[in-house]
């Protein structure tokens, strides 16, 4: 049975493939430029391996679809610190990849020498929720919140957390975005990880030994000594910063791709707003309204940030308010105004060699052949309902971070997955069995909002000269 | 395919819900013995009811069942209960406190705790009392007389208590001038029961720290043990001296009531909210029930400072001790009553008559006979009534439905 490998994509690309090469496996598919996910070796007919977002990899060699993965120590501890009983056993540092997690805040907001009592829940931002909830226990917080996001932490605090976990190859780099770091939480470097019952029952011995005897010897191992993180009580008056005035609107607009058409319906609205998109990742544009307060975040992110009340309005995707109403469905948050860009369509997706073509044809094979189906999607929520709503019976949900289509047919039955024109999943010999919903951008706005009318009056007009905009623009 | 229970999740039989029943009424019998009034508190909670200081040990929250509420959007996470104890302190700080009485409480709840193998289970169900707004010895042996006279009523025997003080251990932790930080390590390394707990202490003061080492190395079986440790504490410290004299009156008044008891340090792990006497029940050398006085943590849930103290009992580990053949219903007081669909308004009225007279009546519907039935009813089409007894398979008949109760009545 061929050795199952999950290799990452993106920053630790480059020095693994070096590895590779060194090895002599003939992987040269292995590179940025590559349209294949999967790979397979020219000079070894042992190994399968697959590509895939590094925060991916230690779920799916948890979970056994994978035999021997490569990814950062960063997340795979974000994976075991809150499944520390799962199948995951780490066989090598491989010197590369390094840096270091730490939890910061902005300088002067976070003070004092023991353990906060504050009733106020303290905000704990980033893209690393276990570590933010284990750093909470840790700390013994009387009282917080944890905001999982998809990215852009360092925009949050100090208006929207009180407390950021990021990862920087330094301190100073912390200080160097204008936080005061608070500790480190945990040091990292690329690591080889197995599944356990691969490594207890199948014979990976020649993988294993070419991998190690093609690493570079390492100069040191990763001091994972934690500095102790002492959080006191909160100075409460700077905690909230200008935007706290009671009439300011705050606004959230995208980061990413979907600036220059933000940017586009900003002008042709006659609103002026300055350096966005940021050249230098500023993430506060100045926007000449009166009473407005920008920042710029990941749309995934906006709808929690918005039904708890940190903004008032953001655009972001339909899909991405879909996905929030289904996880929370008493959730403030509205769709105030369709931008009518960006459309795409959330459908269901099978295999090609999958013999079904609609969701109840699906269904019926499952039942029949007794699979529990697992549906891989990066909107968790909305491939839950529609799990729920469809009665599969077992099922399993398996999020992922991008680069979903490469799932099936071996990592996933059914993927829930955005498609514009459809072609990349025809090219991944993929085939739609169900369009669950069409998408399009959005200003999204929280109703619930105890608000003056000064501020309803701003954000009404806010949304009123968009649509204006866009009127005229049709 | 078979659908599974959840792993680590259990089901009770109808023997087994016996033996669970049998346990909680034992227990809530004697708690109202002792003027215990039943409470319940909700399954979920916020998860911040547990995550501030002095409330669980890293080691318990790391394994609590927590989630985002439907409503979660602020991100604040709730919890399936990992602790009982902590929900009632809420309550009396909540409803109780401001009546102002002493408030004596007990329970009967579930409690989940994720356990890897999930071979144990992950859902606990306990018998739980506390005594908040009482300090003091008695108040403790109030206490532990209540957990061990509800174990007695359940008919086990063979009780042993194990006695330790976390005030005690604090008071001498300080003593040795280390840091807070290192007296909270060592401290938490104790309440999770981790060995080695006094690793790599640093004290000026190597005396004190070989007598805690004693502590935890040797097991007593009187209060002599502790008055001979005390002897050995050569720092004149009130704070330790008052702890040890608080603790040698508990042990001196568990020994008065006639229970065999050791002083175990080591028994006291588990729970960070403990600040005095920690007590562990076992019967037959199995640990069925524990508790201890935890007087901090009413003021740190928001309300007045009060003492207060509980314990909890171990449903699933008593009830597997209790014996099947006391819980058994006698086949006497079971009837099996068939009812032909010409007679099911007389069968109705005679099952209403008989259920009165305290007996247990099945209807058989489909024409069988309860095997278990001491008893069976037989109405046929003329209306009369044939009673069979099971046992000797004898006949008789009667021809109104109050003349079968009167027999059996008599029977």
């Amino acid at each position: 049975m061929a050795i199952r490998l999950a290799l990452p994509k993106g920053r630790l690309m480059a020095p693994v493939a070096s590895i590779l090469q060194k090895a002599e496996w003939g992987m040269e598919d292995y590179n940025e430029k590559s349209r294949q996910y999967r790979l397979k070796p020219s000079n070894r007919d042992d190994i399968v391996a697959k590509m895939f977002q590094e925060k991916d990899i230690p779920i799916q060699v948890a979970i056994g679809n994978y035999d021997i993965g490569i990814c950062g120590f960063d997340w795979l501890t974000e994976y075991t610190v809150k499944y520390p009983s799962c199948a995951l056993e780490i066989l090598s540092d491989l010197g590369f990849g390094e840096g270091a997690i730490y939890a910061a805040a902005m300088p002067g907001t976070i003070k004092g020498e023991v353990i906060t009592t504050q009733h106020d829940a303290v905000r704990i931002a980033g893209e690393y929720p276990n570590l933010a909830e284990s750093l909470a226990f840790k700390i013994r917080l009387r009282h917080f919140a944890v905001y999982p996001l998809w990215g852009s932490a360092d925009a949050y605090p100090p208006e929207n957390a009180d407390i950021i976990l990021i990862s920087r190859q330094s301190e100073e780099e912390v200080s160097t975005l204008g936080f005061e770091s608070l500790g480190k939480i945990v040091d990292f470097r690329a690591c080889l990880v197995v599944n356990t019952d691969s490594l207890r029952c199948k014979d990976m011995s020649g993988v294993l030994a070419s991998i190690k005897a093609n690493i570079a010897p390492s100069s040191a191992v990763p001091n994972n000594a934690e500095k102790r993180v002492t959080i006191g009580a909160m100075r409460q008056n700077v905690r909230h910063g200008s935007s706290s005035e009671p009439d300011m609107v705050r606004l959230a607009l995208p980061d990413g791709h979907q600036q220059s058409h933000v940017r586009k319906i900003l002008d042709a609205a006659g609103i002026n707003i300055d350096d966005y998109p940021s050249a230098s990742g500023n993430r506060r544009p100045k926007i000449a309204l009166d009473g407005f307060f920008v920042k710029v975040i990941r749309p995934q992110d906006m709808p929690m940030q918005v039904a708890s009340g940190d903004y008032d309005l953001a655009i972001t995707g339909f899909d991405w308010l879909t996905d929030h109403l289904y996880q929370f469905p008493g959730s403030p948050v509205k769709r105030m105004l369709d931008l009518k860009y960006g459309w795409v369509r959330i459908v269901a997706v099978v295999a090609n060699e999958t013999p079904v073509s609609t969701t109840a044809e699906l269904q019926q094979m499952l039942k029949t052949n007794k699979i529990s189906c697992r549906i891989a999607a990066e909107y968790t929520n909305i491939a839950d309902y529609y799990a729920r709503a469809n009665h599969f019976s077992p099922y399993r949900i398996v999020p992922t971070w991008g680069a979903t289509e490469a799932f099936l047919p071996e990592d996933a039955d059914l993927l829930i997955e955005n498609t514009e024109t459809g072609s990349t999943l025809v090219k991944n010999n993929l085939k739609i069995i169900d369009t669950l919903f069409e998408s399009t951008a959005c200003v999204i706005g929280n109703t619930h909002s105890n608000r003056s009318s000064l501020k309803s009056s701003r954000m009404a007009n806010f949304v009123e000269m968009l649509r204006k905009a866009l009127e005229k623009a049709s | 395919m078979p659908i599974a229970h959840c792993k680590g999740c259990m089901d009770l039989t109808a023997q087994e819900m016996q033996r669970f029943r049998s346990v909680e009424m034992a227990f809530l019998e004697m708690s109202k013995c002792f003027g215990y009034e039943e409470v319940r508190t909700p399954t979920l909670e916020y998860l911040h009811l547990f995550t501030s200081a002095g409330t669980l040990t890293q080691g318990m929250l790391r394994r609590v069942y927590s989630f985002l509420d439907w409503d979660g959007w602020s991100g604040e996470r709730v919890v399936l209960k990992p602790d009982a104890t902590i929900p009632v302190a809420r309550l009396y700080v909540d409803r109780l406190q401001k009546m102002g009485n002493v408030a004596r409480l007990c329970y009967v709840t579930n409690s989940f705790v994720f356990e890897e193998t999930g071979t144990k289970s992950r859902e606990r169900w306990q018998c739980g009392a506390e005594l908040i707004g009482e300090g003091g010895e008695l108040a403790d042996a109030e206490l532990i007389s209540l957990a061990c006279e509800s174990v007695k009523r359940m008919g086990l025997t063979n009780i042993e208590i194990k006695l330790s003080h976390v005030g005690l251990i604090r008071g001498l932790l300080a003593s040795l001038g280390i840091g807070q930080s290192d007296q909270d390590g060592v401290l938490g390394r104790i309440l999770d029961g981790e060995e080695n707990a006094f690793d790599g202490i640093q004290s000026d003061k190597p005396q004190s720290v070989d007598v805690l080492k004693l502590l935890f190395n040797t097991k007593g079986n009187s209060a002599g043990f502790v008055k001979n440790i005390r002897a050995l504490f050569t720092e004149d410290d009130p704070d330790v001296a008052d702890e040890l004299n608080s603790f040698i009156s508990i042990i001196e008044i568990v020994e008065a009531m006639g229970l065999p008891c050791q002083v175990d340090f080591t028994s006291g792990k588990g729970f960070e909210y403990y600040t005095g006497i920690i007590f562990r029940l076992y019967v037959d050398n199995v640990n069925v029930g524990g508790g201890g006085r935890y007087d901090k943590l009413i003021e740190m849930m928001g309300g007045t400072a009060a003492p207060a103290a509980g314990f909890a009992l171990y449903i699933d580990r008593l009830s597997s001790r209790i014996s099947v053949d006391n819980l058994a219903l006698s086949s006497t007081e079971r009837v099996s009553l068939k009812i032909v669909p010409d007679a099911v308004k007389l069968g109705t009225e005679l099952a209403d008559l008989l259920r009165r007279t305290g007996l247990i009546v099945v209807t058989s519907l489909g024409g069988q006979t309860y095997v278990d039935c001491g008893w069976e009813v037989e109405i046929t089409s003329a209306q009369e009534f044939i009673l069979t007894n099971l046992a000797n398979k004898e006949k008789r008949s009667f021809k109104e439905a109050i003349d079968v109760v009167a027999e059996l009545g008599i029977s």
